[in-house]
C-alpha cells in the first residue's frame, strides 16, 4: 500500500513540474516585473540594480530555479498591487472559498446521490426520464444566468436574500447571518453539481445492478431493499468515490462567476481581481495551489479507491 | 487506401441503424430540429435581421415593440438583431472549438494508444498537467494573456478542451489494439497509417462523436461566462455572454428584461438541446449500454 | 507458383527458431527489485520445413501460442531468432519486414475478435490485397470471389458483416484473409478451439484441402490433441516454455519417450498402442509457475520418474536412436531404453 502511494506520488511529480514550468512561461510571457515597478523617479540605474537584485539578467531557465526553489520555501512572491504576499492574500481568501464550496458539493451530492440512486432502480420508466431530463437543465443553465434569475426573485422582488458580501456589513457577524449570506450561492452552485453527478451516480449503479451477482442476489428472493442495500450500493461506492474525487478542482476553480457576482470574499475573487488587473504572481500563486490541490485530491481519490476496491493491485 | 463503394454502402447501412434508434429519442429529435432551425437562423442571420445589428439609433433601451420585436439596448441596437447575430457568433464558437478540440485530441490519442511506450507517457503528462487546472481558471488566464476576442477565445478554448477527448480516443485504441483483427493486419504486413486510421478510428467514431457533443455544449457555456466576465467576443460584435454582461447592472436587472432573458433563454436551449442530442447519441450508437 | 521444392529429396527449413526466448514482465507494481519475469518461452529451437504441418501442443500457459506471434513477428523476442529463408525477421528494417510478412500468415482462435466489426467481408479481404499490389483492381472482386469460393463461402456473401455469420463460418472468412496475400506459412493458433465439436472437423478438412491444393506449410498449435494428431505430419510437445518432445505424429504416437508425453497421452481418450498394459501416468500437482521456473528438469517436480540428477542438470532435446528426427530431452528414460 506505501509503495502504491509512493508510485501514485511519484507519477504525480513530473506533472507539477510541468505546471510550474508552464506557470513560469505564462508569467514570463506577461513580461517583465519591472516594467510595473517603473515610476516617475526610478532611474535606469536603479533599474537595472533592481534587475540584479531579482536576478532578471540570469538566462531564463536560472530564473525558473530561483523562482522553483522559492517556491519550495513557501515564497511566492508579492503582489504587484498591493505588495503584500501572495501566501497571505491566498490565505485570507482561502476560508471562504472552502466555506462555498465545500457546503456547495455537499448540498449537491446530497441531492445528487439518493436521485441518481432512485433513477437507476426504476431505470427506463417514467420517473427516470423526468429525473434525468431534469438533471439536463442543471448541467445545461449556466450559473451566471441562474443567479441573476435568483437575484432578481429572491432579493429585488421579494426581498428574501441578501446578494452581496459574507455578512452584512455593520450587522451581527453570527452564523445565522453567515448562512443567510450563503444559502443563495450555495443554492446555484449545488444545482449544477447536483445537474452533472446524478447521471454519474446513475450509471454506476445501473452498471452495478446489472452485475451477475446483483442478479443473484435477487433471484435468491431477498427482497428488493436488501438487494441494492447490500450488495448494489456497496459496490456502487467506488465510482461514487471517484465522481466525489472529480468535483475537489471545483472546489477552487469553480467559484470565479459565483464569487463575482455576489461579491463572496473568496480565492474566486481575488483570481478574477489578479487577472483584471494583471497581477501575475497573484495568479500564478493560485494556480500552483489549485493545481497541488488538484493532484493531491487524485491521488487521494486513487487511495479511497484501493481500499474501498480489493481487486485494485498495488 | 480508397473507398470503394460498396463501403458506402456499409456506411449507409449502419447510420441508418444508429438513425433508427436515435428516433426514439422524442425530445432529441425535437432538439436536433430546434438547433437545426436555430443553425439556419445563424447562418441567414444578415438576412433575416430587420436592422444592423451594430446600428444605434434614437430609442435606448425600448421596450419590445412592433418595431423592435424584443426592444433596444442602452446604446438604441435593436437586440432581435443583435440576437441573432450573437446566436451565429456563439454557433460558430461552438463549432470552431469543438472541431479544433477533436482532432487534436483524437490525433494525439491515436498516436498515444497506438505507438506506447515514451511517446505515450509525454502525450499523457501533457494531458494531465492540463487537466490538473481548475478549467475556468486557465481559461480566464489564458484570455487576459492573449487577450479576449474571437479568435482568441476560440484557440484557447480549443486548446484547453482537447485532454477529455485524447484519453477517450486513447483507451480505446488500447484496447482495440488488443483486437485480433488488428494484429491481423500487421500481420498482413498493412501500414500503421491504414491500421490507425482505417481500422481503429472507425470502432471509436461512436464515443468521439458523443463527447464532441459535450464540447460543443460546454463551449457554448463557456463562451457565455467568459463574455459575461468581458473576457470573451469583445463589443461592439455581439455574443449571447456579452449581450447578458449589461445584466449586472441594476437597473436593467430589475426593470429591463427583455435586455438579458432572452439571450440567457437561447443559451439554456442551445445547450440543453445539444446535450439532449448527444445523450440520444450515445444510446444509439452503442445500444450495449442498454440493459 | 510455391515450386521450392528441394530437387535432392532433402527437406530444407522455411523457419528456422533458433534459441528462442520470450520473457514478460509480470504487471504489476515492482518498485526497486529486479521486476519478475515470466518465462513464456524459454529456450525453443525448431525448424519448420515446407509443406508440413508442425503441431505444437501443450497445457496452456506453456508458451505454445507465444511461439506463434514470434513466427509471425508479433512480438519481439527478448533473446533468439526467427529465422525466414535466411532473414531473421525481428533484425529486418520496417519496410522489408513488411513485404515478407505476407509469406507468413496466421489464423486465430477467437475468430469474433479476428474481423473488424465495422467493415464488411469484401473489405476486410479486399484491403490488403490492394496495398500490396496482389491484385489490380479490375481484378480485385474476382479475387474475392475466388477466395471466398476457396474457404466453401458462397460469394453473395460478401457485403455482409462479421456480425452475421457463425463461428465457423467467420473462422473461414478468417482463413481466407489469411491467404488473400498468398502466404507460404500459415500459423494456426488454436483455430477451431472456440468451435462446436461437428464444426472443428470441418475446419480441419479445409486446412488440409487447403494445404494439398496451396502448397501451404502449417504451425498448428492447439492444446486438444485429436485435432493435433488430425493435421499434423509432426508433432511438438512444450512444457513450461520448452520443447520437451519432437516426433513424426505416427512415431510420437507409436512410441513416446518423455514422461510428459506419455501423461498427456494417458490423459486423452485416444488409443495409444504402446501405452497399454503399462501403468498409467496420472500427473499430480499444479503446473508450476512460469515466474519461478523450477531447476533441472523443468519437469521434475510432477514426474514420476525424477531422480536426484534431475533436479540439477537441465536436459537437452536429444536424438532417439535408430529414429529420424524423433528427440526427447530425458536422458533418465533414454537411458533406460538403451539398456
Amino acid at each position: 500500500m506505501i509503495k502504491y502511494i509512493i508510485k501514485r506520488t511519484m507519477i504525480a511529480i513530473p506533472v507539477l513540474i510541468g505546471i510550474t514550468i508552464l506557470d513560469y512561461a505564462i508569467m514570463s510571457l506577461a513580461g517583465s516585473p519591472l516594467e510595473m515597478m517603473i515610476g516617475p523617479k526610478t532611474t535606469e540605474a536603479a533599474l537595472e540594480a533592481k534587475a540584479i537584485q531579482l536576478g532578471l539578467d540570469k538566462p531564463f531557465y536560472v530564473q525558473y530555479f530561483v523562482w522553483l526553489m522559492n517556491v519550495l520555501r513557501g515564497n511566492l512572491g508579492y503582489s504587484i498591487k498591493s505588495y503584500q504576499p501572495v501566501s497571505q492574500i491566498i490565505g485570507s481568501h482561502l476560508g471562504p472559498t472552502l466555506l462555498l464550496m465545500g457546503t456547495s458539493m455537499l448540498v449537491g451530492l446530497a441531492i445528487a446521490i439518493p436521485i441518481g440512486i432512485y433513477s437507476a432502480v426504476h431505470r427506463y420508466t417514467k420517473r427516470d426520464y423526468t429525473l434525468v431530463t431534469i438533471s439536463f437543465f442543471g448541467t445545461s443553465i449556466p450559473s451566471f444566468f441562474l443567479s441573476l434569475i435568483f437575484i432578481y426573485l429572491f432579493t429585488v422582488k421579494l426581498g428574501w436574500l441578501p446578494s452581496s458580501g459574507i455578512k452584512t456589513a455593520g450587522g451581527d457577524e453570527g452564523v445565522a447571518d453567515l448562512i443567510w449570506h450563503l444559502i443563495m450561492p450555495v443554492l446555484i452552485l449545488a444545482i449544477s453539481i447536483a445537474g452533472s453527478n446524478i447521471r454519474y451516480v446513475r450509471s454506476a449503479v445501473l452498471e452495478i445492478l446489472q452485475k451477475d451477482y446483483v442478479r443473484t442476489a435477487k433471484s435468491k428472493g431477498i427482497g428488493r431493499f436488501l438487494t441494492i442495500n447490500k450488495h448494489a450500493l456497496r459496490n456502487a461506492l467506488i465510482p461514487i468515490v471517484t465522481v466525489i474525487g472529480m468535483q475537489i478542482p471545483m472546489l477552487f476553480g469553480g467559484a470565479v462567476i459565483i464569487e463575482q457576482i455576489f461579491s463572496w470574499p473568496g480565492l474566486g475573487l481575488i483570481t478574477m481581481n489578479a487577472i483584471t488587473g494583471r497581477d501575475y504572481p497573484v495568479i500564478m500563486g493560485v494556480a500552483l495551489l489549485t493545481a497541488v490541490v488538484v493532484l493531491l485530491a487524485n491521488l487521494i481519490t486513487d487511495i479511497v479507491y484501493a481500499l474501498v476496491d480489493p481487486t485494485i493491485k498495488y | 487506401m480508397k473507398q470503394n463503394s460498396e463501403g458506402l454502402e456499409y456506411n449507409n447501412s449502419t447510420v441508418k441503424m444508429v438513425i433508427g434508434r436515435f428516433r426514439k429519442h422524442k425530445l432529441a429529435v425535437a432538439s436536433l430540429y430546434f438547433l437545426c432551425f436555430m443553425t439556419v437562423l445563424a447562418i441567414l442571420a444578415p438576412i433575416i435581421s430587420p436592422y444592423d445589428p451594430n446600428k444605434v439609433s434614437t430609442s435606448f433601451s425600448a421596450p419590445p415593440s412592433l418595431a423592435h420585436w424584443l426592444g433596444t439596448d442602452q446604446i438604441g441596437r435593436d437586440m432581435f438583431s443583435r440576437l441573432l447575430y450573437a446566436t451565429r457568433i456563439s454557433l460558430f464558437v461552438g463549432f470552431a472549438t469543438t472541431v479544433i478540440s477533436t482532432v487534436i485530441g483524437v490525433v494525439l490519442g491515436l498516436i498515444a494508444g497506438y505507438f506506447g511506450g515514451i511517446v505515450d507517457i509525454i502525450i499523457m503528462r501533457i494531458t494531465d498537467t492540463i487537466m490538473s487546472f481548475p478549467y475556468i481558471l486557465l481559461v480566464l488566464v489564458a484570455a487576459a494573456i492573449f487577450g479576449p476576442g474571437l479568435w482568441n477565445i476560440i484557440l484557447i478554448l480549443g486548446f484547453v478542451d482537447w485532454p477529455g477527448a485524447a484519453r477517450l480516443v486513447r483507451g480505446n485504441v488500447l484496447s482495440l489494439r488488443e483486437t485480433n483483427f488488428v494484429k491481423g493486419n500487421i500481420v498482413a504486413g498493412m501500414p500503421n497509417r491504414y491500421i490507425l486510421f482505417s481500422e481503429i478510428l472507425p470502432n471509436t467514431i461512436g464515443p468521439i462523436l458523443v463527447y464532441a457533443t459535450s464540447v460543443f455544449a460546454i463551449t457554448i457555456l463557456d463562451e457565455a461566462a467568459l463574455g459575461f466576465l468581458g473576457m470573451g467576443v469583445q463589443p461592439p460584435t455581439a455574443s449571447l455572454g456579452n449581450i447578458l454582461n449589461g445584466a449586472e447592472s441594476i437597473t436593467i436587472l430589475t426593470s429591463k428584461f427583455w435586455l438579458w432573458v432572452p439571450a440567457g433563454v437561447i443559451i439554456i436551449l442551445l445547450v440543453l438541446s445539444i446535450n439532449f442530442v448527444g445523450d440520444a447519441l450515445r444510446d444509439a450508437i452503442d445500444p450495449s449500454a442498454k440493459e | 507458383m510455391y515450386n521450392n521444392e528441394d530437387n535432392n529429396g532433402e527437406r530444407k527449413p522455411l523457419v528456422v527458431v533458433s534459441e528462442l526466448k520470450k520473457y514478460y514482465p509480470v504487471k504489476g507494481l515492482n518498485i526497486g527489485k529486479n521486476t519478475p519475469v515470466i518465462h513464456a518461452v524459454d529456450g525453443v529451437n525448431l525448424e519448420i520445413y515446407e509443406g508440413e504441418t508442425l503441431g505444437i501442443v501443450g497445457e496452456s500457459g506453456c508458451g505454445k501460442s507465444t511461439i506463434g506471434r514470434q513466427i509471425v513477428a508479433l512480438e519481439k523476442p527478448t533473446s533468439g531468432r526467427v529465422i525466414y529463408q535466411g532473414e531473421t525477421l525481428s533484425d529486418m528494417p520496417f519496410g522489408c519486414l513488411r513485404k515478407i510478412r505476407t509469406h507468413i500468415q496466421m489464423v486465430f482462435q477467437d475468430s469474433t475478435s479476428s474481423l473488424n466489426p465495422r467493415k464488411q467481408v469484401y473489405d476486410i479481404l479486399a484491403a490488403p490485397m490492394l496495398y500490396h499490389g496482389i491484385v489490380e483492381k479490375e481484378g480485385l472482386n474476382a479475387e474475392v470471389n475466388r477466395l471466398l469460393d476457396l474457404v466453401g463461402l458462397p460469394k453473395s456473401m460478401k457485403y455482409r458483416y462479421p456480425h452475421e455469420f457463425s463461428g465457423g463460418q467467420r473462422q473461414r472468412i478468417g482463413i481466407a484473409k489469411a491467404l488473400s496475400v498468398k502466404p507460404r506459412l500459415i500459423v494456426c493458433d488454436e483455430p477451431v478451439s472456440a468451435l462446436d465439436v461437428s464444426v472443428q472437423a470441418q475446419i480441419l478438412n479445409l486446412l488440409k484441402q487447403l494445404q494439398d491444393e496451396l502448397k501451404l506449410t502449417y504451425v498448428f498449435i492447439s492444446h486438444g490433441l485429436g485435432a493435433v494428431r488430425y493435421v499434423s505430419s509432426r508433432i511438438a510437445i512444450m512444457y513450461l516454455g520448452r520443447i520437451v518432445e519432437i516426433a513424426d505424429t505416427q512415431e510420437l504416437f507409436d512410441d513416446p519417450i518423455h514422461p510428459y508425453t506419455q501423461a498427456l497421452f494417458d490423459a486423452s481418450p485416444l488409443p495409444v498402442p504402446k501405452l497399454r498394459g503399462r501403468q498409467r501416468i496420472v500427473l499430480k500437482g499444479d503446473i508450476p509457475s512460469s515466474v519461478n521456473i523450477p531447476s533441472g528438469c523443468r519437469f521434475h517436480t510432477r514426474c514420476p520418474y525424477a531422480i536426484e540428477s534431475c533436479r540439477i542438470n537441465d536436459p537437452e532435446l536429444i536424438s532417439v536412436e535408430g529414429s529420424k528426427g524423433h528427440k526427447a530431452a530425458c536422458p533418465v528414460l533414454m537411458a533406460q531404453r538403451s539398456e
